[in-house]
């Protein structure tokens, strides 16, 4: 399967609106090479602005572009997109309900060898209790690019997860994309994997390998964390009456408590995550990194057993 | 306005603050009555804008970045058309659109919302790239406070409209030198101020904050600067105009009480 990161999803989509909208800018701070948002630049420099190592000021003047009709598209490392500029991300952008898109790249431990500082775990957390904010979390370079164009298209602030590690393309270019709505992967009647970004991946392995045990897994992407699908998630309670998320992110305040928050209140049935629990990341290759986190398809498999023992 | 008229409508305008924090019970008198000189000149005079239009593309962009100041904002929007003056009485109120802190989401020609410091002079810094890449004719002002200073983000936003040459850009420092726990330079001194700016890339002018002749010969000055941003370092006395109120730090987020409120009218008959 051919591989490509989420990161050069987004500067294609950027490229391509470039080329037709004169209103779409970019900014980064002092990480375009690594964001990508580089090939932007390269194409259209008089509409790129480095803002340098100052991420709450990058937040702002993206803001301030917003006002004058700029569709500006932020990107920076995730962990600072969501975290050094949380509260100019929640005060100046979406109290204001500015058209202000943010590219986090760099999120989750596939960022690899940097370590703990620099694997954002906690974005989806930092960045679904903003009101007004949509939040994307593509699964594949393809998704990313769309959810990219998709964000241009949405009126007010947009965050987008990006990765910095080549993640197999799953999806097609015929592939729908639409912002909220979870996408059925593969259908399944025992079990429904819900996952986000690159544990989509895993999920449809995990899906495979349990096939071979009779276990019949519905994998659902959900590419859009906020507004959250909760149709697709009330009937895969209903329909296979026990969950299993699954994100490269910290389970709580991510996907795991926002399945499960709507899985409660909606249609109680045994929900089990995957993702990391209460911990910071650390060196080591992605792939080291994948397993030391129980991140794999083989994890998800245990994971599933161990929810359906619950299943009444 | 000329300058006669100008200090008829400052008074206006601190008659509205002090009414409508005493109607609120709470509020930001001190930096809001230091600021009126500054903010009256500049949408009475200076500012092309225009209130039965707000969302008029040519306009210039006004940022509160202090935004606890909202009262003085306020004043000024009502007294020159965006909304009837009766609704300034309804600060701070459930479901007022005047907001304790400005939010644009709710009330005409606040461009951005703000309250929490340190944040509008980036936003200032890309209304003012936004101008320059359009060529537009359209000049940015952001009033800071000085305590804000000491915000971090302030600093990322002076290097970046030097940076970018935003010479369209005017910040207006509201030097009242006190903030909620004391005089600036004890706090966290912040001082010199205009050889920071100028550091920084800054054409730095300093006025008496609230001498309506020096304060528009800065706003003009502004306007012919080349290439360079413009900080307007104003020498301002907290809670201006109300005698008891001046200079005090205490007076800077609390509304006087009924009585209080009409010794404050009455100086400022």
């Amino acid at each position: 399967m051919e591989k490509k990161a989420t990161r050069y999803g987004y500067s294609e989509a950027l490229i391509e609106m470039g080329a037709v909208n004169k209103n779409i800018v970019a900014l980064d701070a002092d990480l375009s090479r690594s964001t990508s948002s580089e090939l932007f630049k390269n194409k259209f420099p008089e509409r790129f602005f480095n803002i340098g190592v100052a991420e709450q000021n990058l937040l702002g003047v993206a803001a301030g572009l917003s006002l004058m009709g700029k569709i500006p598209f932020a990107s920076t490392y995730s962990v600072f997109a969501s975290g050094r500029a949380w509260e100019q991300l929640r005060t100046t952008i979406c109290y204001s309900n500015l058209n202000v898109k943010i590219g986090g790249s760099h999120g989750g431990v596939l960022t690899g060898p940097d370590g703990a500082s620099h694997q954002a775990l906690e974005e989806f957390a930092l960045t679904r209790v903003l009101p007004n904010l949509t939040v994307l979390v593509p699964c594949d370079f393809l998704e990313a690019k769309k959810a990219t164009l998709a964000a241009a298209e949405i009126k007010g602030p947009v965050y987008i997860r990006l990765g910095r590690e080549p993640l197999p393309i799953l999806t097609t270019r015929e592939t729908p994309f639409i912002p909220g709505q979870g996408l059925l992967m593969k259908e399944g009647k025992d079990i429904t994997i819900i996952a986000c970004g690159s544990l989509v991946f895993e999920s449809l392995q995990a899906a495979v390998l349990l096939e071979k045990e009779n276990i019949n897994a519905r994998v659902i992407n959900i590419h859009t964390l906020k507004p959250l699908d909760e149709k697709i998630i009330i009937a895969a309670a209903r329909e296979t009456g026990a969950i299993i998320t699954a994100e490269e992110h910290e389970i709580y305040g991510g996907l795991g408590s926002a399945v499960s928050e709507v899985v409660v209140k909606n249609y109680p049935a045994p929900v089990e995550m995957v993702g990391l629990e209460d911990t910071f990341g650390t060196s080591g290759s992605p792939e080291e990194l994948m397993r030391f986190f129980h991140l794999k398809d083989t994890d998800i498999v245990i994971a599933v057993k161990k929810v359906l023992a619950r299943k009444g | 306005m000329d300058i006669a008229q100008l200090k008829v409508q400052a008074k206006k305008i601190r008659r509205d603050i002090i009414k409508m924090l005493g109607e609120a019970g709470s509020g930001h008198p001190g930096g809001s009555l230091s600021a009126t000189d500054l903010m009256t000149g500049l949408f009475f005079n200076t500012l092309r804008h225009r209130p039965k239009e707000p969302h008029w593309p040519g306009r210039d962009r006004f940022v509160l970045s202090k935004g606890h100041c909202a009262p003085v904002l306020y004043a000024c929007l009502a007294e020159s058309g965006y909304f009837p003056l009766a609704q300034l009485l309804t600060l701070r109120q459930l479901g007022s659109c005047l907001q304790g802190h400005p939010s644009c989401q709710d009330v005409s020609g606040v461009e951005v919302s703000t309250g929490s410091l340190g944040m509008g002079l980036s936003v200032a810094v890309g209304l003012a790239l936004g101008a320059k890449l359009d060529q537009k004719d359209v000049r940015v002002f952001c009033l800071v406070g000085d305590g804000e200073l000491q915000e971090g983000q302030i600093w990322e936003a002076t290097m970046s409209a030097s940076h970018y040459r935003l010479d369209n850009l005017c910040c207006i420092v509201d030097n009242n030198d006190l903030q909620i726990d004391g005089r600036v330079k004890e706090v966290m001194n912040i001082y010199p101020l205009a050889d920071k700016f100028k550091a920084f890339g800054w054409q730095a002018i300093e006025i008496e904050g609230h001498d309506l002749k020096q304060i528009l010969a800065a706003y003009a000055a502004a306007a012919r600067s080349k290439e360079k941003p413009t900080v307007i370092i104003a020498r301002t006395v907290k809670g201006k105009g109300v005698s008891f109120m001046e200079d005090q730090e205490d007076w800077h987020g609390k509304a006087p009480n009924k009585e209080l409120t009409a010794k404050a009218l009455k100086e400022l008959e």
